[in-house]
């Protein structure tokens, strides 16, 4: 899912790191949205809505819509669309309105 | 408490304009942008501006805002806030901010919105599915962070935004399954039209989306003719081989903090929704905020540029930076009416229209 060749774009990534998503290693480049390295590895159900848990992805990629909330290293309601990725975090789907613990 | 004379809030092509035509004045300025970057949604516009614009007419709109940003930095007036969201504004002139590692206060004489706007949605069955994006969306996915949204792709609306959008799709190596348009015509300039369909893209005006298919995310749509009345007709249903739907079918402004800073607002389909009332000056009911860009109205680039221009001049001619500002603010105004004059301006030109009389002044 990566484009690796563009007609106008040259794109300056960050270093290949490693993280984890619901238990699962997953490699990122540093520096971009959560939500674009999870995308880039196929994974696009984010979170589960609070009363149907119906399951939910991105909407807006720019931190406006909270389409894309998930746990982040144990913090709830993280807007990962924003939210940057670093090595060694852990990801994980969230189940309705989240915890804090 | 910091102070300063004139904050700027979004740091999009009308928040640039406007904190580069303020500090030109001799107004000291700061500049909050949420994110880690200058420029706004140009940032990820990869086509060329064309016809309307006399200074940026086949410029990239990436190239622009670059150049704006560089000015930004490069201007020892303007202080540049990133990473940091405007949380709220206090009626004695305080704006609240979280920055990266702590929230803050701002003193500001005056401030200018340039928030931009935000993607509609469309009802149809299953549009929370995941794979259902906004055209930004796909854009800030596959222009800045190189990451393809899909497979194959459905859009949602033959406006500019759609048109443009799926050409960048094809440019990234994406599929364009084909472009669905509810209205009996396609709504974009007929060059990008030509483009897409030279491509082999249909477009298919008088069709929306029924629903989403698909049980975890997107795995194909089910399209639909309207009749003449903007109704479905039942039995024309066709399904669609995709894994993405994007949505291009408006934005709406986004003016949270000005509803909460007490801004007179009006409802203005025109203009995407809910807009606070301004004047010439892009001046809002409350005396000392002043509005920019989408924000003030769902325009274009180009536009937002000049307004934030006016709104920049205005706010420091308020604060007695006057040299030379009539005859700029004036030379802005010819601008913008230029680029609002003839068929493409009707619309903006009604909604202000209708602004006005949603207004009772001051
Ligand atoms: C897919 C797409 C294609 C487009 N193509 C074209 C085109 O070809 N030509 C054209 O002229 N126009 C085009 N446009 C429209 C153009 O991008 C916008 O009209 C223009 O960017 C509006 O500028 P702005 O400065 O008002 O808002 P924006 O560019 O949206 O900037 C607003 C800024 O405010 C920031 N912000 C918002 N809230 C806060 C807050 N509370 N605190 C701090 N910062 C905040 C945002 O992060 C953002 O950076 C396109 C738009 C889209 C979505």
């Amino acid at each position: 899912m990566r484009i690796v060749e563009h007609p106008i774009l040259d794109f300056k990534r960050g270093r290949l790191v490693r993280f984890t998503f619901e238990g699962r290693e997953l490699e990122g480049f540093e520096g971009e949205p959560i939500a674009a390295a999870l995308h880039a590895a196929g994974v696009r159900v984010l979170r589960r809505s609070a009363k149907l848990h119906r399951p939910r992805g991105f909407f807006c990629a720019i931190g406006n819509c909270s389409s894309c909330l998930m746990v982040v290293d144990g913090v709830p309601n993280v807007r990962v669309c924003v939210e940057k990725l670093r090595p060694g975090i852990r990801v994980e789907r969230q189940e309705g309105h989240g915890e804090l613990k | 408490m910091r102070s300063v004379e004139i904050a700027v809030v979004g740091a999009g092509p009308a928040g640039l304009s406007a904190a580069l035509s303020a500090a030109g004045q001799g107004a000291s300025v700061a500049i909050v942008e949420r994110d880690e970057h200058l420029g706004g949604q140009l940032i990820k516009q990869t086509h060329k501006f064309f016809g309307s614009s006399r200074q940026e007419a086949g410029t990239r709109g990436m190239v622009i805002a670059g150049r704006l940003s560089e000015a930004v930095r490069g201007n020892a007036g303007i202080d540049v806030r990133l990473g940091s969201t405007v949380l709220g504004y206090y009626s004695d002139r305080v704006l609240y901010l979280e920055e990266p590692d702590r929230l803050s206060k701002l003193k500001a004489e005056r401030t200018i919105f340039a928030t931009g706007a935000a993607e509609r949605m469309l009802t149809f069955g299953n549009n929370d599915r995941p794979g259902v994006y906004g055209a930004g969306a796909v854009q800030t996915l596959m222009n800045v962070h190189g990451v393809r949204p899909g497979r194959r792709v459905l859009m949602v609306g033959a406006g500019n935004i759609g048109l443009i959008v799926s050409y960048q799709l094809m440019q990234a190596g994406e599929e364009v399954a084909a472009i669905v348009e509810a209205a009996p015509r396609i709504g974009g300039y007929l060059v990008h039209a030509a483009k897409v369909r030279r491509a082999g893209v249909p477009i298919r005006t008088g069709y929306t989306v029924k629903e989403a298919v698909g049980e975890e995310s997107v795995e194909g749509a089910v399209i639909w003719r309207l009749d003449e009345k903007w109704r479905p007709v039942p039995g024309t249903e066709e399904r669609i081989d995709c894994d993405v739907i994007c949505l291009a079918t408006g934005l709406s402004p986004l003016t949270e903090l000005m509803w909460q800073a007490g801004c007179r607002m009006a409802f203005v389909p025109e203009l995407g929704g809910h807009v606070p009332w301004h004047d010439d000056d892009l001046r809002t009911s409350v005396e000392d905020i002043y509005v920019a860009g989408d924000a003030s109205g769902v325009e274009e680039a180009s536009a937002a540029m000049v307004g934030g221009r006016i709104a920049g001049l205005a706010a420091a001619r308020s604060l007695g930076h006057s040299e030379g500002v009539e005859e700029r603010l004036a030379e802005a105004r010819r601008e913008l009416a230029a680029l609002r004059a003839g068929p493409t301006g009707e619309k903006i030109r009604r909604g202000l229209e209708r602004l006005q009389q949603g207004g009772e002044g001051r």
